[in-house]
């Protein structure tokens, strides 16, 4: 075959390859959304974080404004150090209370920041001081069950 | 004591001979490596060889991405339904798609199309005495004939395992939520939500570009290393494509174990 019919040829290749590239990176990946030009980080103590795992969102209201990017443990006050990354267009009060919540029953696990009043924003690098661990299934349970019981022996 | 001791002196010879191959394949490699300099200053040799390993082997990809997305459409929704989560149909075929599927099949496609036929050029070359000719004439026939095969292969085998990826996506849509009839908005959007790009979309190109050099290196290796006669050159080929997806599925499973552990 002619040697310009090949390159041509291995034009259209390149170019499908490519074009499929980018379909996959902007139309099944989320390059196109979750890129965060400009974030900050924030950092949030909970007693028990539950399910929580590095790179799942933070949302507020809802939507997504950050992402998390290291979980660790504290060894000296037991608790457990999650810090986060969040889009720089946001700012949340000084009092924005950090809690972990489930994403329908079976889920995942998320942080959501419910905004304070305060009028101080929060700035890069800052600790989140109020917040709200994850809610523990069997703690949940023992808990109706002690009451129950409790209930039970009222009656009688 | 003779009878006793020839299985083993069998065995032994076999474990030999195949640790000698890999070291013979090694040093293969580097002088592929050494050489393939000239064959990115000739370039239209390399654009000749992504001609016939890349673009002849699109249909099939195209085709076989297409039917996979299909079944995966199919099989996903059947079983999301028992969990009635069918939103996540879309998730589904995207991660098994960039993450898995994609690279091996399309390796796998990519060996026993495009391998196979570069073992059989490069093998009948040697038993023409081709590549004495050329050696004769100074030109190096790994300069000139393995190299630019071998690079057109790794060219290739990303923009391949790419398009069958999307491909299938394409598939898992058309039978999700045009045949079906999941919501079109849930299918791509709890897709976008699911699939990160450095993550997701970005180990799997890593993957089919680790593909792509085993199954090139192998099958221009098998060619030159084949034996010079019609029976030496045709079970060259079938070793090509055997070793081929065997290696394809034991580097998956270690790209895999070291790519997608712990975090998620």
């Amino acid at each position: 075959m002619n040697r310009t019919v090949i390159d041509l040829w291995v034009g259209i290749f390149v170019a499908i390859g490519i074009a499929a590239l980018l379909f996959l990176a902007l139309k099944v990946g989320n390059l196109s959304s979750s890129r965060l030009s400009e974030t900050y980080a924030l950092q949030a103590r909970f007693d028990n974080i539950g399910g929580l795992k590095v790179r799942g969102p933070v949302k507020s209201a809802g939507v997504v404004v950050g992402r998390i990017v290291d979980i660790k443990f504290d060894a000296t006050t037991y608790e457990a150090v999650v810090n986060m990354e969040v889009d720089g267009r946001y700012r949340f009060p000084k009092d924005t209370i950090a809690a972990i919540y489930t994403s329908g029953l079976l889920g995942e696990q998320f942080v959501g920041f419910e905004s304070g009043g305060d009028e101080k924003m929060l700035k890069a690098g800052d600790t989140l001081t109020k917040t709200q661990s994850a809610v523990v299934l069997e703690k949940l349970i023992s808990q109706f069950l002690f009451n129950k019981a409790a209930e039970g022996q009222d009656a009688k | 004591m003779a009878d006793l001791g020839s299985p083993f002196r069998k065995l032994g010879h076999l474990a030999v001979d195949r640790i000698w191959r890999l070291g013979f394949a090694v040093r293969f490699l580097f002088a592929v490596l050494r050489y393939s300099g000239a064959s990115f200053r000739r370039l239209h040799l390399t654009l000749r060889e992504i001609y016939f390993s890349g673009v002849l082997s699109l249909l099939i990809i195209m085709v076989s991405g297409l039917f996979v997305g299909l079944v995966l459409g199919l099989q996903g929704y059947e079983i999301l339904q028992r969990f009635g989560s069918t939103e996540a149909l879309g998730t589904l075929v995207a991660l098994s798609l960039t993450r898995e599927l994609g690279p091996v099949l399309a390796a796998i496609f990519f060996a026993s199309r495009a391998g196979s036929s570069v073992t059989a050029e490069i093998g009948l070359m040697k038993a023409t005495e081709q590549l004495k000719a050329m050696d004769m004439m100074a030109v190096n026939p790994i300069a000139r004939v393995v190299a630019p095969r071998f690079w057109g292969g790794v060219i290739s085998m990303p923009f391949l395992a790419a398009l069958f990826s999307a491909m299938g996506v394409l598939g898992g849509w058309l039978i999700g939520v045009v045949f079906i009839g999941v919501d079109d908005g849930a299918y791509w959007s709890q897709m976008q939500s699911g699939v990160d790009f450095r993550y997701d979309i970005w180990n799997g190109v890593v993957k089919s570009f680790v593909f792509g050099f085993a199954v090139s290196l192998i099958a221009v290796f098998e060619g030159y290393d084949s034996v010079p006669t019609a029976e030496g050159v045709s079970r060259a080929i079938t070793r090509t494509v055997v070793t081929s997806v065997l290696t394809v599925l034991a580097l998956d499973f270690v790209l895999t174990s070291f790519m997608f552990r712990g975090t998620s």
